[in-house]
């Protein structure tokens, strides 16, 4: 059995949390060359540290790292913030409300009492044996509680909190006369503090007395930049034995989780997060309009999305620009029967019920544009939304602010739908955009979202509307287009798809908008991103190694803590 | 003294009688808090707590069909209004109020929500820090000792349908089911407040004196960080302290409310999102979890949003929102208004009056819950077709137990909304003098409704 190292933890236990031990094979995608440390470009830019809150999805993540797959957070977590399109920037922004944290109590003892209160469960997970089982035994409490807050906090529990949550499972134990209960009670509130909910940076001093973030924190930031989960073993016993204080020890390190499998899930987060794949959550459609809409439409849309870019950007190393124009994808009985695809037979269907396919050539299905993942999200309940579409593609894809509509303007020069006299979307828009003030926006939307009117509110190919020839032509930035599948190359040709990508990247890794001062290293990383074909794998290097990645520099006040907050 | 201190030493009085067996405490004869018409009385004799509440729609209402014609008291009720007519006498009506934007980029939906709870139009929707919106500002007064500061809801199926505002980019969200919402309220947690016996449960006991753990961690966690982190943080820990609060409660023998009663239980609801009857049925499901939590003293704030800002509502098989009609239906000639638009507004209005009853309809001391109640109902905006920032709409409904007067018309013209918010600060006993910000700061309480 594979053993957790870092320092005080025992032998046995915590067989899931382990998974991530073992280094993956190398993946059968070829193509992906080294690059270099960080460039000469490199910008070192004392951002201080950072709070950022867990996501739903890290949450989530993290609960299956520890203690397995099978268990699983109970009940509505508190919604994630969306700020700056991303929700990582978000979480660097919000708390924890009253409400909200009710709900991570919730959620907290229903894992304890899925791991600690069933005794098959609880034989994977416990590193030793209480001497009594309806007594307080402080020393198992210790070992069990040293070694889960080791991986929860992301750093070894120091001796006062270890002290302090062995209390709690000690007293709760010799008042219930259940050694596991008050077990439980200690890891329930273990997940509800501060350390385990919030990622907090930590800063320390190199030998010349300059700040820097302590190993711990750079440990946290590698995992949840790259995985979107806890660090695990080997990056938390590189962070105790220093390595990642040097540039050698982060490359070694990077270079290891690249070629996890955990990558998939990080990079799922990731365009999960840019792509604003969690409307789908609460997204509905009229169902008299869209029979076929359903919840599970609704969940497996989103997970074609995701399964087409790992696939194509890490399981097979491609370029990034692939993902407006391919023809690639994977689809299941629910998706097929959606986009009107014949269902293939068992034999066919991997052990999740998913089968690649691949639209024909001369098919208008293009990359993830033309996928129920995009144009579903972007629609309204009950019809399409070229406006909606076009300003997803400006703002998700291009990074391109769309300012919104004026104050003060009517717009009912659009008539409904029914009109006899605008029978399709472009009749309607062209209607509105003879309004000056509307105009000017519009065009820089509407074209893409025009291009994408071949597919209906839940991506049902569609040549007419109201029975007229829907005209799916225009041009962006310059580049015409006749339909969806060439402004997918539209959008495979242009600079600021791939510029896009770099910045919300980036902005990912860190919780926050990038500042002036780095742009150099921006710069210089959308280069080297295009010289090297597009890759995301070295794009993810890149950042993951750099000094602005890392960087970090104590916050003007720190030394001063605020008033305590107000009690209510 | 802190309710650090106050918690501690509940604690110490808890833990105390934990060590021996499990103990029963009796509780007077329930029958001592009933007046002769059988409705309630507090415990102590004092009035019931006052209670608090926001109720939000989107897209405004129809300028004309709305309006008061007669100014005071004994108003006319007409149009859009015409569901509330059985409130008229126990609700103020402010009409010509409106937003100042004074230039900043408004979001047209977005930021009027965010200014009529807040006094604030954000500088940039997702960019800006907000501040605390009335509901807060009030909870933080006045449900300091319940079990619950607030509660949120939301009948459109998404959490984040929200408009309730800690401050910074601190947005409570809400909760979209009605069954969650029976279960949070009603379910393991709730102590009956009018059940013979307590008992305290040893398990609460101890999950809530875990929670120091929690709060002590408070130097370290923010050793490095930067004021506006640390803010963020110790919002966290406030609400580690609302759910010790919480805990505590469940602790200690609850003080009798005669009204108080369980509500069906809430085992299914189905929500499709804003599709107009889910909607409603949502919103009736919240009325009456609402009025009983309040009637059971579990809270004294609540913030219900029936649709979102820029209101999807839509009736099933149309292929339009209420908000697509609103920018997209011709004016009808005759009418002189959009016929398929200003229907939805019938609904949102009828459905506040619906919620409104729920609330009337527990009697309590010489009137009714809604009596001790202020509901402050308002729209983001006042013509949708236009994103129009005039006239909004806005009602209080409920006197807060007489701390204002009702059955008005106020007319307000090309005042800011914020008036509304100061004013039912002042009567809830907060010590401001002025609210809002840039052109929407006002230090003019609506006097007319003063008690």
């Amino acid at each position: 059995m594979n053993t957790v190292t870092v320092k005080g933890m025992s032998k046995r236990g915590f067989v899931f949390a382990l998974a991530g031990l073992a280094v993956a094979a190398l993946l059968g995608y070829g193509g992906w060359r080294m690059w270099g440390g960080p460039s000469a470009e490199d910008a070192v830019v004392n951002i201080p540290p950072a709070a950022r809150r867990l996501t739903k999805l890290q949450y989530t993540n993290v609960v299956s790292d520890i203690f397995g797959p099978d268990v699983r957070p109970g009940g509505r977590m508190e919604p994630d913030l969306r700020q700056e399109h991303l929700i990582a920037i978000g979480a660097s922004k919000t708390s924890i409300t009253a409400s909200g944290l009710e709900q991570y109590d919730a959620a907290a003892r229903g894992i304890a009492q899925q791991v600690l209160g069933q005794e098959d469960y609880r034989a994977q997970v416990m590193p030793c044996e209480p001497k009594s089982e309806t007594a307080a035994d402080p020393d198992c409490a210790s070992t069990f509680l040293s070694r889960a807050g080791t991986l929860l906090y992301r750093r070894p529990l120091t001796s006062q909190e270890l002290e302090q949550f062995t209390q709690i499972a000690s007293k709760a134990a010799t008042e219930t006369g259940d050694f596991y209960g008050g077990l439980q009670l200690a890891l329930s509130t273990l997940m509800i503090s501060g350390p385990f909910l919030f990622i907090v940076d930590n800063v320390d001093q190199q030998s010349d007395g300059e700040p820097r973030l302590d190993s711990y924190s750079i440990a946290s930031r590698l995992s949840f930049f790259l995985w979107n989960s806890v660090p695990d073993a080997e990056l938390l016993r590189a962070a105790e034995a220093g390595e990642l204080h040097t540039q050698k020890g982060v490359e070694g390190q990077v270079d290891r989780m690249l070629e996890s499998p955990k990558l998939r899930q990080g990079m799922r987060a990731f365009f999960s997060d840019m792509l604003e794949l969690d409307l789908f959550d609460t997204l509905t459609k009229d169902a008299a309009i869209y029979p076929a809409f359903s919840f599970d439409v609704a969940r497996d849309a989103r997970e074609q999305t995701l399964r087409t870019l790992v696939n194509l950007l890490i399981d097979r190393d491609g370029d990034y620009r692939d993902i407006f124009t391919a023809k690639e994808t994977f689809l299941n009985r629910v998706l097929a029967s959606a986009y009107g695809i014949p269902v293939p037979t068992d034999a066919l269907l991997d052990g999740n019920g998913w089968f690649r396919y691949e639209f024909p050539s001369d098919s208008e299905h293009s990359g993830i544009l033309t996928q129920i993942g995009f144009v579903s999200a972007h629609s309204h309940p009950g019809r399409t939304s070229p406006t909606l579409r076009g300003k997803a593609v400006r703002e998700l894809l291009m990074c391109q602010s769309v300012p919104d509509p004026p104050a003060g303007v009517d717009f009912t020069l659009i008539q409904d739908t029914k009109n006899p006299e605008f029978k399709t979307a472009r009749d309607r828009l062209d209607a509105h955009n003879s309004v000056p003030s509307c105009a000017g926006c519009h065009k820089i939307m509407d074209p893409m979202g025009l291009a994408l009117e071949a597919f209906d509110g839940v991506a049902r190919h569609r040549t007419t509307e109201n029975g007229a020839v829907i005209d799916t032509s225009g041009e962006l930035d310059g580049v015409a287009f006749k339909n969806a599948a060439e402004l997918g190359q539209a959008m495979r040709q242009n600079a600021a798809a791939a510029t896009c990508l770099v910045n919300r990247l980036y902005s990912y890794s860190l919780g926050r908008t990038p500042g002036p001062q780095e742009r150099p290293f921006l710069t210089d990383a959308k280069q080297r991103f295009v010289e090297d074909g597009y890759r995301l794998r070295g794009l993810l290097r890149a950042i993951a190694t750099s000094k602005a990645f890392l960087s970090v520099k104590p916050a003007p006040n720190s030394d001063t803590i605020v008033a305590n907050a107000d009690i209510h | 003294m802190s309710v650090t201190n106050r918690l501690a030493t509940r604690r110490r009085f808890l833990q105390g009688m934990l060590q021996g067996t499990a103990i029963t405490v009796g509780l007077p004869f329930l029958e001592c808090f009933l007046n002769g018409n059988g409705t309630a009385l507090a415990a102590t004799g004092k009035e019931l707590p006052v209670c608090f509440g926001t109720w939000f729609w989107g897209c405004g209402l129809n300028p004309g069909r709305w309006e008061p014609k007669t100014v005071g008291a004994n108003y006319d009720i007409h149009d859009e209004l015409e569901p509330l007519a059985a409130f008229r006498d126990r609700m103020n009506v402010f009409s010509g109020l409106r937003l100042f934007a004074d230039g900043k980029p408004f979001n047209p939906h977005g930021s009027g929500a965010i200014a009529v709870m807040t006094g604030d139009v954000p500088s940039a929707i997702g960019t800006s820090n907000y501040l605390p919106s009335l509901d807060n500002l009030i909870a933080d007064r006045v449900g300091a000792g319940r079990r619950f500061r607030s509660l949120e809801m939301t009948a459109t199926g998404d959490p984040k349908d929200c408009y309730s505002y800690r401050g910074g980019r601190v947005v409570n969200s809400a909760e979209p089911s009605p069954v969650a919402m029976y279960e949070r309220l009603f379910g393991a947690g709730f102590v009956d407040p009018n059940a013979a016996d307590f008992k305290p449960d040893t398990k609460v006991m101890l999950r809530h004196s875990a929670l120091s753990a929690v709060t002590e961690q408070r130097q370290s966690l923010m050793r490095d960080l930067g004021a506006s982190d640390k803010r963020r943080l110790d919002e966290y820990l406030t609400s580690v302290r609302q759910l010790e609060q919480q805990l505590a409660v469940q602790l200690e023998k609850p003080a009798p409310m005669a009204a108080c009663t369980m509500p069906p239980k809430i085992t299914n609801a189905k929500s499709d999102g804003l599709e107009l009857e889910s909607v409603k049925t949502n919103n009736q499901l919240f009325a009456k979890l609402a009025a009983h939590a309040l009637a059971c003293g579990q809270t004294q704030v609540f913030n219900v949003v029936f649709t979102n800002a820029i209101s999807g509502l839509r009736k099933a098989g149309e292929p339009s929102t209420h908000h697509l009609l609103t920018h997209e239906e011709s004016v009808d000639e005759k009418l002189g208004y959009q016929k398929k638009a200003t229907w939805f507004l019938g609904e949102v209005i009828s459905s506040l009056a619906v919620f409104l009853k729920e609330l009337d309809s527990i009697r309590e001391v010489d009137g009714t819950l809604l009596d001790r109640t202020l509901v402050y109902a308002s729209s983001e905006g006042g013509l949708a077709r236009t994103h129009s920032l005039e006239n909004i709409p806005v009602f209080t409904i409920g006197s807060a137990n007489g701390r204002v007067k009702t059955g008005l018309h106020v007319p307000c013209s090309g005042d800011s909304i914020t008036r509304v918010g100061l004013t039912i600060q002042q009567a809830m006993g907060l010590p401001v003098a002025k609210w809002g910000t840039d052109s929407n700061e006002t230090s003019r309480p609506i006097r007319e409704i003063m008690v």
